[in-house]
């Protein structure tokens, strides 16, 4: 048994995955810093990020799996998902193992999970797409906090720069601490540390663009006229809608008249 | 922009909501010199109301004035509700405002019919134009094509819409005839006939020159309401089939009939929404469109309806458990997504997954598959359990047993007699 400590990226797990191989380390636990590994195993393997080597891991993966199925690895990383890591490992020795592509081979738990996870990560990043809700400050940014439960940022970069070629915008993950900000030419991803409040809200109008509040107020009356009451469902709307995500939304935000 | 303006929207947008169509998918419309919005991916449902249904677009009515008295409508001349009408720019300032804060994917307009269906129709065209042109929106944008408009407004609507829709209303003539009798069947037929011929022969021209312009690259679409009139599923069904046909429709929506009037050609006021119904349609269209069955194999004059208690995929099996049961590790993929339990991708992993290995049982739960209720019809080479010979009612029982439905109640005929 021995743990691989990394840095918690992807190209980072990449170099991992590529070390293991190198030095033959078997029964692997994986650690993303250092107080998870100290009172495990005597001495861990530090794994240094290394382009080269995940460069090399990803070609090697590149032969063995489709477009697709090197997408779902990346998306089942991004899951976060406890022991991911591991179940990623089992992927990539079962898909190195084997000659021909595997990613259909349901029958083997690795593959399954990775699918289940990686389709978990797809979900959200629609989801964030569908529930991303904008505010207009008075300086012409667009900017909007999510909390995602997988890190979906990086797949929804492409999305709203195709979309929102003409105006700037922010998107914060208030969990993780980090936005992806776009200023008309390019998407950069920033760290800020800061604490959304209900100060944020269109109510305090001086950061707000004049006319935020009366949109906020529109889309809020249209979402409930829309409704048809003959046909109530909640258990439906919750179903499409978690209440995980109301704190957020325009439309659903507790404490806010309709 | 004032109090007005959010009057106007509560009053158009509740008047618009009858209309079920909310897709924002199959366009092709990228984002054009770095303007304002994209189609060319999935639709996106931004929101769900408190009844379930998705909100995608800002779905609005022009105005709801309207020179006709259609019985089933809302917006009834006769009728005494509020009337508004927004202007030109007010509906362009809206969408716009709405789609840069990720509200929606873009527009759906329709309209009462006010003055003629001319002026009604070049109003729907000038909004469409303006978005496209002076505000270069590439975001989605439905319009409804008003029957009885002139060909060449058609034509332009579908070169700056995604989608078109005439609703035909009724399942059949004599329907129409009984609760919109200003209205003519042809009135909506002709321009849909129009439009399957212009989007025809845009497509061609496409393909010759890659210069050619969009024209409701979404193609169209219609919508029925369902439970105002006497028809059968069978009827309704045949109607849709006759418009995925003749007309090369993208999709025919089903409305059950959400009763707004006491007038003694409909429902009754009160009268529950046929929910059920209009979802065991759905589960029939999608069989259709998607599964490989024939209409008659779903609806026939021996069972003219849909069976309310049961999806219609599981009435068939149980209909024809001659065909039954299948062993899914050498069935052919058009066989395996004809088992109940079993839907379209359930199928094509199972049919994926079974070349690198013999598929039981506990491989179909993990795959996403209802095996509690596909196994009734699942044969395996080594048996996993011995299964007896049930017979149609019984395997029925069981498999109602598993499931609750909130809407049991209402299972009984009722719902479709008035």
């Amino acid at each position: 048994m021995r743990t691989v400590l990394y840095d918690g990226t992807y190209l980072g797990w990449l170099t991992a995955v590529f070390d293991i191989y190198d030095h033959k380390i078997e029964d692997v636990v994986f650690a993303r810093d250092a107080a998870d590994s100290a009172s495990l195993f005597a001495t861990p393997h530090h794994v240094i990020t290394d382009e080269t080597k995940a460069a090399r891991v990803l070609k090697g993966l590149e032969k063995r799996l489709s477009p697709d199925g090197l997408e779902s690895l990346y998306k089942a990383f991004l899951s976060e998902y406890d022991s991911m890591d591991n179940t990623l490992l089992r992927f990539v020795r079962h898909a190195f193992a084997s000659t021909a592509n595997i990613e259909a081979d349901l029958l083997h738990t690795a593959v399954w999970d990775v699918q289940q996870a990686a389709k978990r990560v797809r979900r959200e990043a629609h989801r964030m797409k569908a529930f991303v809700r904008f505010q207009k400050t008075s300086d012409g940014l667009f900017y909007a906090i999510v909390e995602p439960a997988c890190d979906v940022l990086p797949l929804i970069a492409r999305h709203f720069k195709d979309r929102y070629a003409d105006q700037r915008w922010l998107i914060y993950d208030a969990h993780r601490k980090y936005g992806l900000h776009y200023d008309l030419d390019t998407v950069t991803t920033v760290s800020l540390n800061f604490t959304p409040t209900s100060s944020t809200d269109a109510t305090n109008a001086s950061i707000f663009d004049e006319r935020e509040e009366f949109f906020q107020i529109l889309w809020r009356r249209y979402f409930s006229s829309v409704n048809i009451e003959a046909r109530k469902n909640l258990k439906l709307h919750v179903q499409h809608m978690p209440k995980k995500y109301w704190r957020h939304l325009t439309e659903k935000r507790p404490g806010v008249s309709r | 922009m004032n109090q007005r303006v959010v009057e106007k929207l509560e009053i158009l947008a509740d008047a618009a909501k009858y209309d079920v169509s909310c897709s924002s998918a199959l366009s092709n419309r990228k984002n054009k010199d770095k303007g304002l919005g994209n189609s060319s991916g999935n639709g996106i449902c931004h929101a769900y109301t408190e009844d379930g249904r998705c909100v995608s677009l800002l779905k609005i009515l022009l105005t709801n004035h309207c020179i006709f008295d259609c019985a089933y409508c809302v917006s009834r001349r006769s009728n005494d509700v509020k009337r508004a009408a927004f202007t030109v720019d007010e509906v362009v300032d809206l969408t716009i405002n709405f789609y840069r804060r990720n509200y929606i994917e873009g527009l759906f307009l329709s309209s009462g019919i006010f003055d003629s269906p001319d002026y009604t129709m070049e109003r729907l065209v000038r909004i469409a134009r303006k978005l496209r042109t002076e505000q270069n929106f590439n975001g989605y944008i439905h319009l409804k094509a008003i029957p009885g408009a002139s060909d060449e407004l058609i034509r332009q609507a579908g070169l700056y819409a995604d989608r078109l829709s005439l609703n035909v209303e009724m399942p059949t003539e004599q329907s129409l005839k009984l609760l919109a009798p200003e209205k003519n069947h042809n009135d909506v037929i002709k321009p849909m006939a129009f439009l399957k011929n212009e989007i025809k022969a845009f497509t061609e021209e496409k393909k010759k020159s890659r210069r050619t312009p969009l024209f409701a690259p979404a193609g169209q679409s219609t919508q029925m309401v369902i439970g105002a009139t006497q028809e059968n599923d069978m009827e309704i069904l045949g109607m849709a089939n006759y418009f995925y046909q003749k007309m090369s429709m993208k999709r025919v929506y089903f409305s059950g009939y959400v009763p707004v009037s006491n007038d003694n050609r409909l429902p009754a006021l009160g009268t529950p929404v046929p929910i059920i119904r209009e979802n065991r349609l759905y589960q029939a269209d999608w069989l259709i469109r998607y599964y490989g069955f024939k209409v008659n194999e779903i609806v026939g004059t021996d069972r003219p309806h849909l069976a309310l208690d049961i999806d219609p995929k599981l009435n068939w099996a149980l209909h024809h458990l001659d065909q039954f049961p299948v062993d899914v590790n050498t069935a052919d993929l058009e066989v395996i997504k004809r088992i109940p339990g079993i839907g379209y991708r359930g199928a094509e992993r199972i049919v994926a997954a079974r070349r690198f290995g013999r598929v039981q049982p506990e491989h179909l739960r993990k795959m996403g598959i209802v095996y509690e209720r596909a196994k009734y019809f699942l044969a395996f080479a080594t048996p996993f359990i011995q299964q007896k010979d049930y017979t149609p009612v019984q395997i029925k029982q069981r498999i109602l047993t598993l499931q609750k439905s909130k809407y049991q109640p209402n299972f009984s005929p009722q719902m479709t007699l008035f």
